[in-house]
C-alpha cells in the first residue's frame, strides 16, 4: 500500500490525494453498476424459478451476458425527446435521479477502515442525499408533458415522502441505542453487551431490540425505491409506466439503473444498521467484508421475493399503512427505547 | 488564494446566480428549482464553515422536504403571470422598503467586525461532535425556547388540519382499513355439492 501511495505521490505530486480520492470513487463505483447489471439477471432468474419459467437463458453460458446485451441494446437506441417537453429539465432528471443513489455510498463503511469518507454525521448525510432523490421521479414526470408520467410522479412524490417520516423515526432510534450518528460506530455500537460476549454476536444486533423498527424501516425502504408491492410510480397496468413513460434509449436505462443502485442502497444500510453490517453472527468465524456482502445479498433476495409474492397495493391503502400504522408504530416504539434507556435494564450502556 | 477560498467563491457565485433567478424565472417550476438549487448551494457554505449539523439540516428539511411539497403545488397551479404582473408597480414601494430593511440588517450583521461586535470565533478544536453539542445546548440552556417553538409548530399544523377539513362526506367511500382486515371467510362460503346420481 504504501509503494502504492509513494508510486502516486511521485507522479502526481500535490494533486494525488484528490487522485486518491478519484480512484477510491472508481472503486467504488464500478463494482456497484456490474451489481446493478447482475441484480437485473438475479431477478429475472429468480422470479422466473418462483413462477416456474427458466428466466434469460439464451445470450451465454446461462445467459450470463444478457445484461451486458441489455445495455448494448439500450445505449444504441435513441433518446427521443418529446415535442412539448421542458428539455433542459427532460435532460436532467435522470441524472438528478442517478446522482444521490452514487453519492450516498461515500459514506457507507465496507469494514473498520474500509470507508470513503469517515465523517461525524454519516447517517444525516445518507438521510439528507437519499431524499434527494425524489426530485428525479418527479422533475422527469412533470417535464415529460404526459399525463401518464404526470400522474406516476404526484404519486411517487406522496409516497416517497410519506415513507421518509417513519424510516426517519426508525433511524433515531437506531441512533440513539448507539449514542452515534456515525455509521463505523454504530456497527462497532452493536457488538457489545452480554450475548455478544459468550460468541453469539447475532442476537445483539439491533434488529432483535428494535424489531419493529427494523421491519418498519426494510418496508419503508422497500417504498423508497419504489419497488412492488410499493411501485404505484410505475403502475405498468394502471398509468403504462408512470413517471419514466416518455424516456426511451439511455435515458431509460439511467432510470433503471438508479432503482437498482438505490436497492442497492437500500440493502447495504439495513445490514449496517440492523444487521451488525461486516461483523460475524458467531463468535469463533472472523468479521470481514464478506459477511456485508452475503446480508446485502439476502436483503436483495428478499426484494425480489415481495416482488414475485404481493400484489400491488391501492394507493389509498399504502398511504394508510405510512401514515396510520407506521408512524404511530415509530411514535410508540421511539418512546419505549427511551425509558428502555433510563431504566435499569439498559444493554446498551 | 487556498483550496477553500476558491470552493467558497465557487458556491457563492451558484448563490448569488440562482437566487436572482429565484426572482428573475418566468416559469414558476424553474424558479422552485432554482431555490432549490440556492438551498443547496447555501448547505455546502455552511459545511465550509464546519456546522455540517445545519448544512444536512438545511438539505434534510427544506430540500428533501418542504421543497418537494412546494414543488407539488407550483406544479400543479394554473398560474396566469400576465396576471401577477399586473400590480406590479403597486407593489414597487412597499417591497422596495421591505428589500432595503433587509439589506440594512444584512449590511450590519456582515459589518460587525467594522462596528467592533466581537465575531465568534468558528474554528473547532477536532472530535467535537457537531451536532452533540447543539442537542445538548438545545435540551439544557434553551429547553423552554425550544418546547415553545415546537408548539407553535404543532399549533400551525392543527390549524392548517381545521381550515382545510370539511367535514364527513356525504358520499359513500371504502375504509381501507376495513378492507385490508377482511377474511376470505367473511365474503366467500365454499358450499359441498354431492355428485348427482341417477
Amino acid at each position: 500500500m504504501d509503494a502504492v501511495m509513494n508510486f502516486g505521490q511521485g507522479i502526481f505530486g500535490g494533486i494525488w490525494p484528490g487522485v486518491w480520492t478519484l480512484i477510491k470513487i472508481v472503486l467504488i463505483v464500478a463494482p456497484l453498476m456490474l451489481g446493478v447489471a447482475y441484480l437485473t439477471y438475479f431477478e429475472r432468474k429468480v422470479i422466473g424459478f418462483m413462477q416456474v419459467r427458466i428466466g434469460p437463458n439464451r445470450v451465454g453460458p446461462l445467459g450470463l451476458i444478457q445484461p451486458i446485451a441489455d445495455g448494448l441494446k439500450l445505449l444504441l437506441k435513441e433518446v427521443i425527446v418529446p415535442t412539448g417537453a421542458n428539455k433542459g429539465i427532460f435532460v436532467i432528471a435522470p441524472m438528478l435521479a442517478l446522482a444521490p443513489a452514487l453519492a450516498a455510498w461515500a459514506v457507507v463503511p465496507f469494514t473498520d477502515s474500509l470507508v470513503l469518507a469517515n465523517i461525524d454525521a454519516s447517517l444525516l448525510y445518507i438521510m439528507a442525499i437519499t431524499s434527494m432523490g425524489v426530485y428525479g421521479v418527479i422533475l422527469s414526470g412533470w417535464s415529460s408533458n404526459s399525463k401518464y408520467a404526470f400522474l406516476g410522479a404526484m404519486r411517487s412524490a406522496a409516497q416517497m415522502v410519506s415513507y421518509e417520516i417513519s424510516m426517519g423515526f426508525s433511524l433515531i432510534c437506531v441512533l440513539m441505542v448507539s449514542n452515534s450518528l456515525n455509521l463505523v460506530d454504530i456497527v462497532n455500537a452493536q457488538h457489545q453487551g452480554r450475548l455478544a460476549g459468550i460468541g453469539l454476536g447475532f442476537l445483539s444486533w439491533n434488529w432483535l431490540p428494535l424489531l419493529p423498527m427494523f421491519m418498519v424501516y426494510l418496508i419503508s425502504g422497500v417504498a423508497e425505491t419504489n419497488r412492488a408491492p410499493f411501485d404505484v410510480a410505475e403502475g405498468e397496468s394502471e398509468i403504462v409506466a408512470g413517471f419514466f413513460v416518455e424516456y426511451s434509449g439511455m435515458a431509460f436505462a439511467v432510470f433503471f439503473l438508479a432503482e437498482y443502485a438505490n436497492m442497492i442502497l437500500v440493502s447495504a444500510l439495513t445490514s449496517i444498521l440492523f444487521l451488525g453490517g461486516w461483523l460475524s453472527p458467531v463468535g469463533f468465524l472472523p468479521d470481514g467484508i464478506f459477511w456485508l456482502l452475503a446480508k446485502m445479498s439476502a436483503i436483495l433476495f428478499l426484494f425480489l421475493w415481495f416482488r414475485a409474492t404481493f400484489p400491488r397495493y391501492r394507493y389509498d391503502q399504502l398511504m394508510r399503512l405510512g401514515w396510520k400504522v407506521f408512524v404511530p408504530v415509530c411514535l410508540v416504539w421511539l418512546v419505549v427505547v427511551g425509558c428502555w434507556m433510563m431504566s435499569p435494564l439498559n444493554i446498551w450502556k | 488564494m487556498d483550496f477553500q477560498t476558491l470552493v467558497f467563491f465557487f458556491l457563492s457565485a451558484i448563490l448569488i446566480v440562482a437566487s436572482l433567478r429565484v426572482i428573475t424565472a418566468r416559469n414558476p417550476v424553474h424558479a422552485a428549482l432554482f431555490l432549490i438549487l440556492a438551498f443547496f448551494t447555501c448547505g455546502g457554505i455552511w459545511s465550509l464553515l464546519q456546522a455540517e449539523f445545519l448544512a444536512i439540516a438545511i438539505i434534510l428539511v427544506y430540500v428533501g422536504a418542504v421543497m418537494v411539497l412546494f414543488l407539488f403545488v407550483v406544479m400543479m397551479l394554473d398560474i396566469n403571470l400576465d396576471r401577477i404582473r399586473q400590480g406590479f408597480w403597486n407593489y414597487l414601494p412597499l417591497g422596495a422598503i421591505l428589500g432595503m430593511l433587509m439589506v440594512l440588517e444584512m449590511g450590519l450583521v456582515l459589518g460587525s467586525k467594522y462596528f467592533q461586535v466581537p465575531a465568534a470565533d468558528v474554528a473547532l478544536p477536532a472530535g467535537i461532535s457537531n451536532t452533540k453539542s447543539i442537542g445538548a445546548l438545545m435540551f439544557s440552556d434553551y429547553v423552554y425556547p425550544f418546547e415553545l417553538a415546537s408548539i407553535v409548530l404543532l399549533v400551525g399544523m392543527i390549524a392548517a388540519i381545521v381550515l382545510t377539513y370539511r367535514g364527513p362526506k356525504k358520499t359513500k367511500y371504502t375504509n381501507p382499513n376495513q378492507q385490508v382486515f377482511v377474511k376470505a371467510k367473511d365474503r366467500v362460503r365454499v358450499l359441498q355439492m354431492p355428485v348427482e346420481k341417477d
